[in-house]
């Protein structure tokens, strides 16, 4: 198993990531462990939790799911990229004060879910919002609270 | 401050992606273990060949049963008996396997990736034997010499046979709950490193009872506890799973040791779902003796437990919590109960959110509920004819539970039932469901009653401490699986003392910062260890007004402490800062007098639980097509004495029902005939999302304080998850007009659909 290394180079939060790593090593683990962007956390390995969830190009994917390799030249975006120095994001203000978060472990892949489907869609209906977020899993707050916060986001976003 | 929605002071570094995870801890040259799973449910092991997993460079080392066959296997933390000890887990297979998924191999490499390919390259040889899959068929052979009955136990009160014999009614019947667990959305892991400087071995990632773990690793170690250091960091969710010494917890602390380098070990979801605590699937059979009127006179009942493979740190505290709290809210004056802790070869056993509630709540309300319809009775009417009146409080239920005599401290179980009767309006709700059932609509309504158990002691310690610059740091041995402790005792701390919440940080679950601790488990974090912090900031307060008297040369009585300050009442510019009590506090100092610091260390101890209660009302509404269950509303009424902060309690209560729910309707480990497991990946086992879940409405309540505690606080964790089995049960047979058709957990689309097929064609 001899470990051939491609050296490419990542562009998360508009900083640039020299790494070299094996082709198979997920996108997921390179942030965490070759870029030191630990906010992006790992829940199922198998592309159903989302707690992974970062957004490449504005998209939501699943870093889980994607080798960095595939990643090199577009435009990565993590939980750690959302606030403005000490000020919040209006998606981490909003689940901060509607008590979006208990564990915090799914937290991130929601942030970024959310936040992409809101820059994309500022006028999505309850409903079809409910069905967006229905994509992540989270096993502490019975979702009711995330989805307040994300109303309550989309309120301040479009203002 | 005490009552109100406050923000967490957690919440900041989680929102932005600076949490410290397990996952997220590295330390410099560290190894990455890997553990190898038995493929076979039962049999024994006749080789396992690590040659080739050596030969991958990277690939450090390669443990089996035979190099830790001289580790004592896991003890029991709670709940155990001498005639469960032979069933214990060892860390390692020996010899023989017993589930899908244990670990019989521990292999170490330099990489993640690598650890990985180097366990592919592990061949084990099995010659399989008979799985036990069936805990209440036939028992089966454990070791050769013992069978697969690891525990019975029966408790008893009042004459159970004598009210069986001269009932007007009695219901026979028989239910049974599902398989399913906590499934905590981070998994499990743990770093260990032996500091050789100091001969400390730190471990790095504990949860839930850091220090009844340390205690557990050093005896199996053969290591002083003091030797021992266990830090929580962020924790994931716990909901009883994570935080248990599990094998893989032990080979991580073992191989720092024995290998010399750092050990980091984090699982992936498929081995949680087959290695990590299963819960639940128990099966019951009850005789339920009334009067006439629906009055219990008397409950007999038998269940099995299926435990899995091995018996791990639990014992036996699901199954005597189950029978300990089965009568719940009703005064049932004669009650007998057995209950049989059972193996089988699927993944070992331990408590899940409301263990043993869950499912005992099932069985006594859907019995309630069967009793109901044989006698005419409005199945709200025969609940308030059998729930204990507040007069009989405290109420000695004449069973014991985890040790301790259930005794209700308080209640006004009908207080709660009229007020959730009004709140959904229930003869009017009743009356627009049975019109929508007579155009053809699947709807019906259930209820549930129960009471909840909270605030296990024996103890919870805590130490406040005030810097030079007025920072409060408030230290407990207790434990966050991330459900607010921190903001709770800071709420606590900062009313006592008149601080701003965001000078006090909270200091929990590491071993080395406290003499003693126990965990976030049990509903009992904010009852304890908020009750000991609320009697350390009182003793706080008392010291820095009794200094500040002398800084000040007044009359401790003539101070008052505000804003962080002790002043002169009605002359507020004479007043000395916490921070500078804190200061002239030095052990040289003349205020100090071998007292040095502005620090306050209590402990509160108890020898009882407390028990909140509650009452869930749901309405369902059934597709006969799909077989699916749509919750149209939910209603949670709980009264849990006092909310330190309402906010967190709701949250825990409804993410508690999104759990509930899950148990209810689609989670469910399945195995097939030769024991393999189905349910090994999130496409399998089926968690409610966003798309499922109700808004759900909470009632909380404050009528019954505690009365053991100061605060009156009671836990809050659990009550969410209680009742929501018996209340879908009890709503589905109403939408399907069968009263008593539900008798198991899950309802899967698969049941349901049948279940209506049949009424269909009836």
């Amino acid at each position: 198993m001899t470990a051939r290394r491609a050296e490419l180079t990542l562009t998360v939060n508009g900083q640039p990531y020299e790494v070299a790593v094996e082709p198979r090593k997920t996108l997921a683990d390179t942030l965490r462990e070759d870029c030191g962007l630990t906010g992006t956390h790992l829940g199922c390995e198998h592309g159903v939790c989302g707690a992974c969830t970062v957004l490449l190009d504005d998209e939501p994917v699943r870093s889980c799911l994607m080798f960095a390799v595939q990643c090199s030249g577009q435009a990565i975006r993590t939980v750690e990229g959302l606030a403005d120095g000490e000020r919040l994001h209006p998606m981490q203000q909003a689940f901060w004060e509607h008590h979006g978060l208990q564990c915090g472990f799914c937290t991130p892949g929601f942030l970024m879910l959310a936040t992409s489907v809101l820059e994309s869609r500022p006028d999505i209906g309850d409903e079809e919002l409910r069905e967006v977020l229905a994509s992540n899993l989270c096993r502490c707050t019975g979702y009711q609270n995330i989805i307040t916060s994300v109303h309550a986001a989309r309120d301040q976003m479009r203002s | 401050m005490i009552g109100e929605s406050v923000l967490r002071l957690e919440d900041q570094p989680l929102l932005r992606g600076e949490g410290r995870f397990v996952a997220d801890i590295n330390l410099p040259h560290q190894l990455h273990m890997r553990i190898v799973r038995s493929h076979a449910a039962h049999g024994t092991i006749e080789s396992i060949d690590a040659s080739g997993a050596l030969e991958v460079p990277g690939v450090v080392a390669v443990w089996t049963g035979a190099d830790v066959a001289d580790i004592p296997p896991i003890d029991f933390r709670q709940v155990g008996a001498d005639q469960m000890v032979p069933y214990r887990q060892p860390i390692l297979a020996q010899d023989r396997v017993r589930y899908v998924g244990e670990p019989v191999a521990a292999l170490f490499a330099t990489d993640p990736y690598i650890a990985e390919d180097g366990a592919e390259a592990v061949v084990v040889e099995v010659s399989e034997l008979a799985p036990v899959l069936d805990a209440a068929g036939a028992l089966g052979d454990f070791d050769g010499r013992l069978d697969t009955e690891a525990y019975v136990f029966t408790e008893q009160t009042g004459d159970i046979d004598a009210a069986l014999a001269r009932a007007g009614l009695v219901l026979e019947a028989e239910f049974s709950v599902g398989r399913h667990t906590g499934v905590p959305l981070e998994c499990r892991g743990a770093v260990a490193v032996h500091h050789r400087n100091t001969g400390t071995l730190e471990f790095l990632g504990a949860a839930k009872v850091p220090f009844q773990n340390r205690d557990a690793l050093a005896r199996m170690l053969g290591l002083p506890p003091s030797g021992v250091v266990l830090r929580e960091a962020h924790v994931g969710g716990g909901f009883g799973v994570r935080g248990e010494l599990y094998p893989e917890d032990v080979l991580v602390a073992l191989a720092a040791l024995r290998l010399g380098r750092p050990v980091k070990w984090i699982e992936d979801r498929q081995e949680h779902l087959v290695a990590a605590n299963h819960s639940r699937d128990q099966r019951y059979r009850l005789r339920m003796a009334t009067d006439a009127s629906g009055v219990v006179e008397g409950l007999d009942v038998e269940f099995v437990s299926d435990q899995g493979a091995y018996v791990r740190t639990h014992g036996a505290t699901v199954a005597t919590l189950a029978a300990s709290m089965l009568p719940g809210p009703y005064r049932i004056p004669n009650y007998r109960v057995t209950g049989r802790v059972r193996l089988s070869n699927k993944t070992p056993a331990g408590t899940y959110r409301a263990p043993g509630r869950y499912e005992s709540t099932f069985v006594r309300e859907r019995a309630l509920d069967a009793v109901a319809a044989e006698l005419g009775i409005d199945r709200a009417e025969i609940r308030r004819r059998n729930l204990i009146g507040a007069a009989e409080m405290p109420f000695e239920r004449g069973v014991d539970a985890l040790g301790t005599p259930v005794v209700y401290d308080s209640g006004q179980y009908e207080m709660m039932l009229d007020r959730v009767m009004g709140h959904i309006d229930y003869r009017a709700l009743v009356a627009s469901l049975a019109a929508r059932r007579a155009n053809g609509e699947l709807v019906g309504l259930g209820l549930g009653f129960f009471v909840e158990k909270s605030g296990l002691g024996p103890f919870a310690g805590s130490r406040i401490e005030v810097d030079p610059t007025g920072c409060v740091t408030v230290t407990t041995g207790e434990a966050s699986v991330g459900q607010g402790f921190e903001t709770v005792m800071a709420q606590i701390c900062a009313e006592i003392l008149g601080v701003g919440l965001d000078t006090v940080s909270v200091v929990h679950g590491q071993t080395d910062q406290m003499s003693y601790g126990m965990g976030a488990f049990a509903s009992r974090a904010t009852v304890m260890a908020g009750t000991a912090t609320h009697t350390a900031s009182v003793a706080l307060r008392r010291r820095a007004i009794e200094v500040a008297a002398e800084m000040l040369e007044a009359s401790p009585d003539d101070l008052e402490l505000v804003d962080g300050a002790v002043r002169v009442v009605g002359s507020p510019t004479r007043a000395v800062s916490l921070g500078a009590i804190a200061s002239a506090l030095g052990p040289a100092s003349p205020y100090a007098q071998d007292r040095p610091g502005l620090v306050a260390e209590e402990w509160y101890t108890t020898s009882h639980m407390n028990y909140p209660y509650g009452l869930h009302a749901g309405v369902v509404a059934l597709d006969p097509d799909t077989g699916s269950v749509g919750i149209e509303r939910y209603v949670i009424a709980y009264d849990i004495g006092r909310a330190i902060n309402p906010m967190l309690v709701e949250g825990q209560i409804v993410g508690g029902a999104a759990q509930g729910f899950g148990g209810a309707l689609f989670e469910d480990f399945s195995y097939d005939e030769i024991g393999q497991p189905l349910v090994t990946t999130f496409m399998d086992y089926l968690m409610p999302t966003a798309a499922e879940m109700p808004d759900l409405e909470i009632l909380l309540s404050e009528d019954a304080p505690s009365p053991l505690n100061p605060l009156g606080v009671k836990g809050a964790g659990e009550g969410g998850t209680n009742a929501c089995g018996a209340v879908i049960a009890s709503a589905v047979d109403d939408a399907l007009g069968r009263p008593g058709a539900v008798t198991a957990l899950p309802l899967t689309p698969e049941r349901l659909h049948a279940m209506c097929r049949l009424v269909a064609t009836a």
